[in-house]
């Protein structure tokens, strides 16, 4: 069954220094205010995990609480760069950061194999590209039926999944509707997991495409109202697309960042 | 006439590419402003997919990224991740990937990893793959749009992300690859489309007003221009009003 905690007790409980951490929600429902607790917690060393990688991973990348990036695609949606991811990559700043890089379809598919308990999972991709050659996590292999030559990948396999989700009961089952991205087979492919939501409520109604993650699936539900914010939660709020164009601007130089990451964590200039 | 900006008509000029009751796998910027367009426009029954899991987006407003609310309450149906990369997208049910580039080489190879010749040390480290690579491999074919200069015209892609037609005719073949790959390449200049015979981008539309010289002189190898060199219709009225009403409802 999952314990209802604060968010500062979930992420100090559930989140270690060293963890390999996935963060999920595909530009909906992204768990922005759990990225800023383990920036406040100052986890280090982490492998983080992402499909897309947006402003909170500049953010935690920036902030030197991780030593590895797995994903498919790190930008700012719609508006650019993420200014701190290339200075790590580019600059090692403000601690190295080693990239293994996948594309959609293949970190999807390592999510699935993971939340099935399956080694590997295999997909039509890669072929012909460049990302075979510089990922180690990227092998052929033949079809024993047909001889098709496909594509490996490995399972993903989480220390800790954190997704937002719009709801949840008192029991902690977790209800998530709009654009659900792979937070079901992220949270499923986890040791542990953290849901933050919206609400926590009495009862869930039905809503039409709505998925469930059942309470004893999940970790911990943490009630944070806006944890989701400058991304959006569908039947909440909407997606905060100037707050998007402003990290632009904050997150371009390592000074301006600086101030930011100071302001979030009490540091008095 | 109205006036118009060459950025206007690279957009009309892709949204053209576009036929109706067609399926379409939309990335995000100048192609899914192109289709929505298109959408709006001549297509009507266009069938517009986006990454997140949106089949059949209906946006009245260019989204700013592949995961706004507004595609997921216009569509038709919202399926995760895997089901749109594992069941919509892989089996080849998608007729055209509509895809942006940082850089394109002359066979159409895509790249949007990293800028200069030493991976682990770019000059320039651009966002990566995303959706592209299985996008460029499994639609039918492959619409590329971008604006045109030595910078994202070369030789040769520092990285191949998204395969196109490799080192020439018969690559993809050989690879097993189920699409066509690219088969046009819309840009601020004019129209490219592979050779018949040798897959590699030549020139085969102007847009109104633009010289050969001026694309021979932005495209980062030496390009061959088509015997049969055509002439871009310009934006009508109709096409402008629609693309600056989507626009403004975006702004």
């Amino acid at each position: 069954m999952a314990e209802l905690l604060s968010l500062k007790e979930a992420v100090a409980r559930l989140v270690r220094d060293g963890d390999t951490v996935a963060l999920e929600g595909f530009t909906h429902l992204i768990p922005v205010a759990a990225g800023h607790e383990i920036i406040r917690q100052r986890r280090t060393g982490l492998t983080l995990v992402r499909m897309t990688p947006d402003i909170v991973y500049d953010q935690l990348i920036g902030a030197g609480c991780a030593s590895k990036l797995i994903f498919s695609w790190g930008g700012n949606p719609g508006v650019g760069s993420l200014h701190r991811f290339r200075d790590a990559v580019q600059h090692a700043w403000p601690v190295p950061l080693e990239i293994e890089e996948h594309s959609h379809a293949g970190m999807a598919n390592r999510y699935v194999a993971g939340a099935s308990g399956l080694p590997f999972a295999v997909l039509r991709g890669y072929t012909g590209t460049d990302l075979p050659s510089r990922t180690d996590t990227i092998k052929p292999i033949t079809c024993p039926f047909t001889g098709e030559r496909l594509a490996a990948v490995p399972a993903l396999n989480p220390d800790v999944t954190i997704v937002h989700a719009q709801r949840a009961d008192r029991s902690g089952t977790v209800q998530v509707w709009g654009i659900t991205g792979v937070q079901k087979e992220a949270v499923l492919a986890a040791k542990r997991s953290l849901v933050t939501v919206e609400e926590i409520v009495d009862e869930l109604e039905p809503r039409p495409g709505a998925i469930v993650l059942p309470s004893w699936a999940v970790t911990a539900v943490a009630e944070v109202p806006g944890g989701a914010k400058p991304s959006y939660a569908a039947g909440y709020y909407e997606r905060d697309n100037d707050a998007y164009q402003a990290w632009d601007e904050i997150g371009r130089d390592r000074e301006s960042f600086t101030r930011w990451l100071d302001e979030l964590t009490g540091v008095k200039a | 006439m109205t006036e118009y900006t060459s950025d206007e008509m690279m957009s009309v000029a892709a949204a053209r590419a576009l036929g109706d009751g067609m399926s379409c796998f939309v990335g995000i910027g100048l192609p899914s402003t192109a289709a929505n367009l298109a959408r709006r426009g001549h297509a009507p029954n266009l069938t517009l997919i986006y990454e997140s899991g949106c089949l059949g987006a209906k946006p009245t407003r260019l989204p700013l990224s592949i995961g706004d609310g507004e595609l997921a309450d216009t569509a038709d149906a919202v399926v995760s991740v895997p089901e749109v990369f594992n069941y919509w997208l892989q089996p080849g049910r998608i007729d055209v990937g509509f895809l942006g580039a940082a850089q394109l080489d002359k066979f159409g190879n895509i790249n949007t990893t990293v800028i200069g010749p030493d991976y682990t040390d770019p000059r320039v480290r651009l966002p990566g793959a995303g959706g592209a690579p299985e996008i460029a491999a499994s639609c039918r074919e492959v619409f590329v749009v971008l604006r045109q200069s030595t910078r994202t015209f070369v030789e040769k892609v520092d990285f191949v992300t998204s395969f196109g037609h490799g080192t020439g005719k018969g690559d993809r073949e050989r690879l097993g690859l189920p699409g066509a790959g690219p088969t046009l390449v819309v840009t601020d200049l004019g129209l490219l489309r592979p050779d018949p015979g040798t897959a590699e981008l030549t020139l085969t539309e102007l847009h109104p007003g633009v010289e050969v010289g001026q694309v021979v002189e932005a495209t980062g190898w030496k390009l061959k221009v088509s015997g049969d060199l055509g002439v871009t219709p310009a934006p009508t009225e109709a096409e402008l009003r629609i693309l600056r009403d989507l626009k403004r409802a975006s702004a």
